[in-house]
């Protein structure tokens, strides 16, 4: 954390003498947020519940919209754990160790969230589809990966993929080597100093790298539509399922599953805020 | 083989190593790499044609000056956003601090049909603009706002760590010596703010470059107008045109490397000019 006390408190003074720019820029600034936050919050609650709660209620018990939370479930349940490991193993080796090639492998843990969703999707495509490498030997014995459930699987692995790496590898590599060295001269085997000394320490950083995952693996939306072909009831996840509703102009349907999604980034934010929170009250003793 | 700078007490470094390596080569590697040997494969005529047309570099275009411009609306609006969070003490700046990470965190589809619904011609801002004769939605101003949107918090989590580092008493100094707040803003802030305002366009422009759901609903979609680059890629992807949508994903990943390496140099040139 940074120290800002010194330095907010005589700005606190300083902006007091000197209220005119002050009103003016947080003015500005909040201005500016209610009307790219508040308002589109605002309006989708508003839409969501223009019918009344048994219009609400009523496109979520739609067949075809448990299917599409089926699957998006499905999907987290399978990228959440297995990027947890991954996360886990990388800030490992990425906190504690110096070895040559530490830049180039983080920068290729952040690829996923550079590259553009729909080339995220594309990839998966070119290598599973019926035009792509694996694409006449997969259809010769049946199985289908792209425009399936395997498919929407592996782009939300792959879209997720390093949230729990990013939020560990700083916070492993602040904590440093000490306690593991001492746990291990006092005679722990590596497992028992890792599941012990290591993980308790970070347990927060894997929650919220985990709640990070889980978030956008639900959200996801580009990488997933490319490789769905939006099969209703079948291939498609919660957000092709609002498109569809929304491209149908069922509105009050499409709003309705949309704030669902809305309420969960919220709570999403709100971990968010509990943990810098308690981060900010560790640090400042 | 990757070996160690230094040797460490800690066990598990190549098991962990070999499991990463072997992760990210499997999901992330080997798709690329089906991207490039995809695309090294392609005649390049063929190639050329089909990444110049009309309608593919009419994509681009939008791609990149409204990404531009969008990334450019929250240099300014971020920039006193974050300020404003760092600097001031007000009721409630917790909650819109972690507010701020809202586009980042709603899901794209979702805040691409409420901006649309919001701009369209019967909608609460399109419904105010339209006896203006402005089109907010469904034209090239629609997706301007929707990568607006989905670009603020890049800029302002950029901003926000370089604020905090900013010492007050060298505005103050700049006050007493006679500077007014422009004059303050311009030589003493704005020079030490100038590597994160940069991060935070680059981070912003890139996130606006491949952006998809967000715009494709905003926009209309029609072509040689309101047609992202993104868009051209899943248009292709559902003509089953697979090497076609694989020329202009290329493209695009060049481009915004090019770029990203471009910003990296440039930040790398001031640093050493300053150290």
């Amino acid at each position: 954390m940074q120290p800002l006390s010194t330095g907010s408190s005589s700005s606190v003074a300083r902006a007091r003498v000197n209220t005119g720019p002050r009103r003016l820029l947080l003015g500005l600034a909040l201005g500016y947020l209610a009307l790219f936050l508040a308002l589109p919050v605002a309006f989708i609650f508003i839409q969501a519940l223009a019918g009344g709660w048994r219009a609400y209620l009523t496109p979520m018990s739609d067949p075809m919209a448990l299917a599409a939370i089926k699957l998006t479930l499905v999907a987290a349940a399978v990228a959440v754990p297995v990027n947890l490991v991954f996360g886990v193993a990388a800030a490992w080796c990425i906190a504690k160790f110096e070895f040559t090639g530490k830049t180039a492998l983080t920068a290729l843990i952040d690829l996923p969230l550079t590259i553009s969703p729909v080339i995220s999707g594309l990839l998966f495509v070119l290598i599973f589809g019926l035009q792509g490498w694996l694409g006449t030997w997969l259809s010769a014995r049946g199985i289908s990966i792209i425009f399936a459930a395997p498919g929407i699987v592996l782009a939300t692995v792959f879209v997720t993929l390093p949230f729990v790496a990013r939020e560990l590898i700083p916070l492993m590599a602040e904590r440093g080597k000490d306690d593991e060295e001492a746990a291990l001269l006092l005679g722990a085997s590596g497992w028992q100093t890792f599941w012990r000394v290591t993980l308790p320490g970070v347990k927060w950083g894997v929650f919220y790298g985990g709640v990070l995952s889980a978030a956008r693996a639900v959200g996801e939306f580009g990488a997933v539509s490319m490789v769905s072909g939006h099969i209703r009831g079948r291939t498609n996840t919660l957000t092709l399922h609002i498109e569809t509703l929304y491209n149908e102009y069922n509105m009050t349907a499409a709003f309705a599953v949309s704030s669902l999604l809305l309420l969960l980034a919220l709570a999403t934010l709100a971990v968010q805020t509990l943990m810098n929170r308690a981060e900010s009250g560790a640090a400042g003793g | 083989m990757i070996r160690l700078k230094k040797p460490s007490l800690l066990p598990g470094f190549g098991l962990c190593l070999g499991y990463t390596l072997s992760y990210l080569g499997l999901l992330v590697l080997v798709p690329l790499a089906a991207l490039i040997i995809k695309s090294a494969g392609m005649d390049w005529a063929w190639f050329l044609d089909t990444v110049t047309q009309p309608r593919v570099l009419a994509a681009y275009r939008l791609s990149f000056t409204a990404s531009f411009i969008a990334a450019g609306i929250n240099i300014v609006f971020g920039a006193v956003v974050a300020w404003v969070l760092v600097r001031y003490e007000f009721p409630g700046r917790r909650v819109i601090n972690s507010v701020v990470d809202l586009p980042f965190a709603l899901p794209t589809a979702v805040s691409g049909i409420a901006l649309t619904a919001l701009c369209a011609p019967g909608g609460w801002i399109g419904g105010l603009a339209a006896p203006l004769g402005v089109k907010v939605a469904f034209s090239q101003l629609g997706v301007i706002i929707a990568l607006t949107f989905i670009s603020l918090p890049f800029v302002v989590r950029a901003l926000q760590p370089a604020i905090k580092d900013l010492d007050p008493a060298v505005e103050e100094a700049a006050r007493m010596l006679g500077a007014g707040s422009v004059q303050t803003f311009i030589r003493v802030i704005a020079p030490s703010l100038a590597p994160a305002l940069l991060t935070g366009f680059t981070l912003a422009f890139a996130r606006a470059l491949g952006e998809y759901g967000s715009v494709i609903f905003i926009s209309g979609n029609m072509p040689l107008k309101t047609e992202i680059a993104p868009l051209l890629i899943a248009v292709k992807l559902e003509q089953y045109d697979v090497a076609g949508a694989a020329a202009i994903a290329v493209v695009m990943m060049a481009a915004a490397f090019a770029l990203l390496l471009a910003i990296n140099l440039i930040q790398r040139r001031s640093l050493h000019a300053t150290a």
